[in-house]
């Protein structure tokens, strides 16, 4: 077991910014980039709307929709099945980053000398 | 012996096993700290789930819906959301770019000493108001539930903390996380079971369940009311209370993300993809269990009332007084054990993740430069800090007393994570342009002014009618200078206008340039810590 001392073959400041300027590299941040951000913005404003609709619409929550249950009850839960589903659909897609997070890594390997 | 002493003893025994079971194979600092890094997807899962849901969530939250219905629930939603912030932007990067705590992410490319020793700080800070939160309510639970058994608020904090010390200065990681998982579980077992029972009081009709608690008769001031508390309203009303609730709503969605005793939960798995998989499975647990909370809220509002809960204990009893009325002696003695197993499952990783922040952040990279004097010497220093920290909880939560009103002081830790830990983390991962100052203004300002607006709202200033109980009275008798309770809607876009603001002043190439190996490793994974090898 080895703590982390300078020399024991991490790369150089060059080859991380090799790395970070290629291709592949950028292709991966971008296909991250475009699952993240959307995700992140629409779960925002998805949550926010909660307590923003309870605080100042509590008449609209206060609907009923069936038998004694409320909108806002609904709402409230419907934040539970959101907040699993971009779970699972991360999930998914972050098979694709995996991958193209491997081919990185292969080809910084080759560059090693396939250490 | 009463059962519910007989249930905590068998956890105690237990997690006591798993502790030794720890020591005897846990070698070096990754293991210390980080459990070796070998702990899986759904191990880290119930461990989070364990770390996170404390005894102010399990019983602080089922009496709020108990007693204010809807508006109460909101808490659980928002426990829940928060972990969604986690999965996208924090717990992959984290993993990949740091080794025990938070303060590894900042001073990857900073300068170390400023950022490790503020770091330091909100971490304690951050953990000490939710330390506190737990001890004391520890000892006001035993006082409640334990009536009768001979042991008393005084007795009940200092097991508490022994007992918690003793499984992380043996133990560390590893132990705590087995304890956080055995501790999962009994309190999802217990949640669904006595879900299940409210839903069978009700027969299992869905509608008879929400028609019953759309009309909960109590007294209000001595006035019978009939209240829908299924409705919004209860909690927040005007003038302040929309404002209030949004506020909130800040903390929930990005507090978590700054805890640092449950950032350092992604550093025990073996790589990112670990580390994500466990935060789907700490949401499905989480989750799962909120929505429960619902059902057990409302089911004590309808089957226990309101008034009951509070003549008998208050607002954290909402919970067992349910199981009381539902599952007879027996079931009420179950529920309680595992409420103490709740409140020492968390107290235990609040401790591993102060002491890790003391030992690694403070004591070596900030005094020492970054260098162990001797071999083994950091591992030393946090169950020492452990220890310290431990006694300091004990002797403050026994100062305090079981009157204390403790119920806002894990909301000021959230609050602190939120605006101080939170902005800085996140710029430092994916803003090219951050450095120290950033880092240092961000730091400081979210603390300042968390703490500050904190002490100049309706917290801590008010002016109580004469004969309060000590329990609920303002700290300062004056009209608050700040209307709003929860302080997130100001503190945290304070949090990062300061990180941003000082980031755009200062010039620090060496923390730019640097930027490519970070963003680099924490998308890849190149160069982060390893698991180790046995």
């Amino acid at each position: 077991m080895s703590t982390s001392d300078a020399g024991d073959g991490k790369p150089t400041q060059e080859e991380w910014d090799r790395i970070a300027g290629s291709r592949q590299f950028q292709d991966l941040l971008a296909i991250k980039r475009l699952f993240i951000v959307p995700a992140l913005v629409f779960f925002l404003l998805y949550y926010f709307l909660l307590p923003v609709l309870v605080g100042y619409a509590p008449k609209l929550m206060g609907t009923r929709v069936f038998s004694t249950v409320t909108l806002g009850y609904l709402i409230a839960l419907s934040q539970f099945l959101v907040g699993w589903l971009i779970a699972g659909l991360y999930l998914r897609a972050s098979a694709k980053f995996d991958r193209l997070t491997r081919d990185i890594l292969d080809e910084v390997q080759l560059g090693h000398g396939g250490r | 012996m009463s059962i519910p002493l007989m249930v905590f003893l068998v956890f105690v025994v237990m997690t006591l096993g798993v502790t030794y079971w720890a020591a005897m194979r846990s070698r070096g600092a990754s293991a210390y700290f980080a459990a070796g890094r070998r702990i899986t997807a759904w191990q880290n899962g119930f461990a989070v789930a364990g770390d996170f849901i404390s005894a102010a969530s399990f019983l602080g939250v089922v009496g709020l819906i108990a007693l204010q219905g809807f508006d109460g629930f909101l808490y659980s939603v928002g426990g829940f959301i928060a972990f969604v912030t986690i999965l996208l932007l924090i717990a992959e990067p984290l993993r990949n770019t740091g080794k025990y705590t938070m303060g590894d992410v900042l001073a990857y490319r900073l300068r170390p000493r400023p950022v490790r020793a503020l770091t330091a700080l909100s971490t304690l800070t951050t953990i000490l108001f939710y330390m506190i939160a737990q001890m004391v309510g520890a000892g006001a639970l035993v006082t409640l539930l334990l009536t009768g058994s001979g042991i008393n608020y005084n007795v009940a904090v200092t097991g508490v903390g022994i007992l918690m010390i003793v499984y992380v200065v043996f133990g560390g990681m590893l132990a705590t996380t087995w304890v956080q998982i055995i501790k999962a579980m009994l309190l999802c077992a217990c949640a669904v079971v006595l879900t299940l029972l409210v839903l069978h009081h009700f027969h299992f009709h869905l509608a008879d369940f929400f028609s019953a608690a759309s009309q909960v008769s109590y007294h209000q001031s001595g006035i019978p009311v009939v209240r829908d508390f299924v409705q919004a309203g209860l909690r927040y009303k005007p003038p302040h209370g929309p404002l209030d609730l949004v506020s909130l709503s800040f903390i929930f969605a990005f507090g978590t993300a700054g805890l640092p005793h449950v950032l350092v939960k992604f550093y025990t798995v073996p790589d990112a993809k670990t580390a994500r998989k466990s935060v789907v499975w700490a949401m499905i647990l989480i989750g799962s269990f909120y929505v429960m909370t619902s059902v057990m809220g409302l089911g004590a509002a309808a089957i226990v009332g309101p008034d009951y809960i509070l003549t008998h204990g208050g607002t954290n009893m909402a919970g067992p007084l349910l199981a009381h009325a539902l599952g007879g002696e027996v079931f009420l003695a179950i529920v309680s054990g595992v409420a103490f197993a709740t409140i020492l499952a968390v107290v235990a990783g609040l401790t591993i993740g102060a002491s890790a922040s003391f030992a690694h952040d403070f004591w070596v990279n900030v005094i020492h430069h970054g260098r162990e004097r001797r071999h083994g010497e950091t591992v030393l220093v946090a169950r020492m800090s452990a220890l310290a920290i431990g006694a300091i909880s004990i002797g403050i939560a026994l100062l305090l007393g079981p009157s204390a009103n403790v119920g806002i002081l894990a909301t000021f830790g959230m609050a602190v994570a939120a605006s101080a830990n939170f902005p800085v983390l996140v710029l430092s991962i994916f803003w090219r342009r951050f450095n120290t100052t950033g880092a240092i203004a961000g730091l400081s300002v979210g603390l300042l002014s968390t703490m500050g607006l904190l002490a100049a709202g309706p917290n801590v200033m008010g002016i109580d009618p004469p004969g309060a109980a000590a329990s609920v009275r303002h700290l300062i008798q004056a009209t608050p200078w700040f209307p709003l309770e929860n302080v997130g809607i100001v503190s945290v876009p304070l949090g990062f206008f300061a990180a941003w603001i000082g980031s755009v002043l200062g010039n620090e190439p060496t923390a730019e340039a640097r930027f490519n190996e970070l963003v680099v490793r924490s998308h890849t994974g190149l160069g982060a810590e390893q698991a180790s090898i046995h």
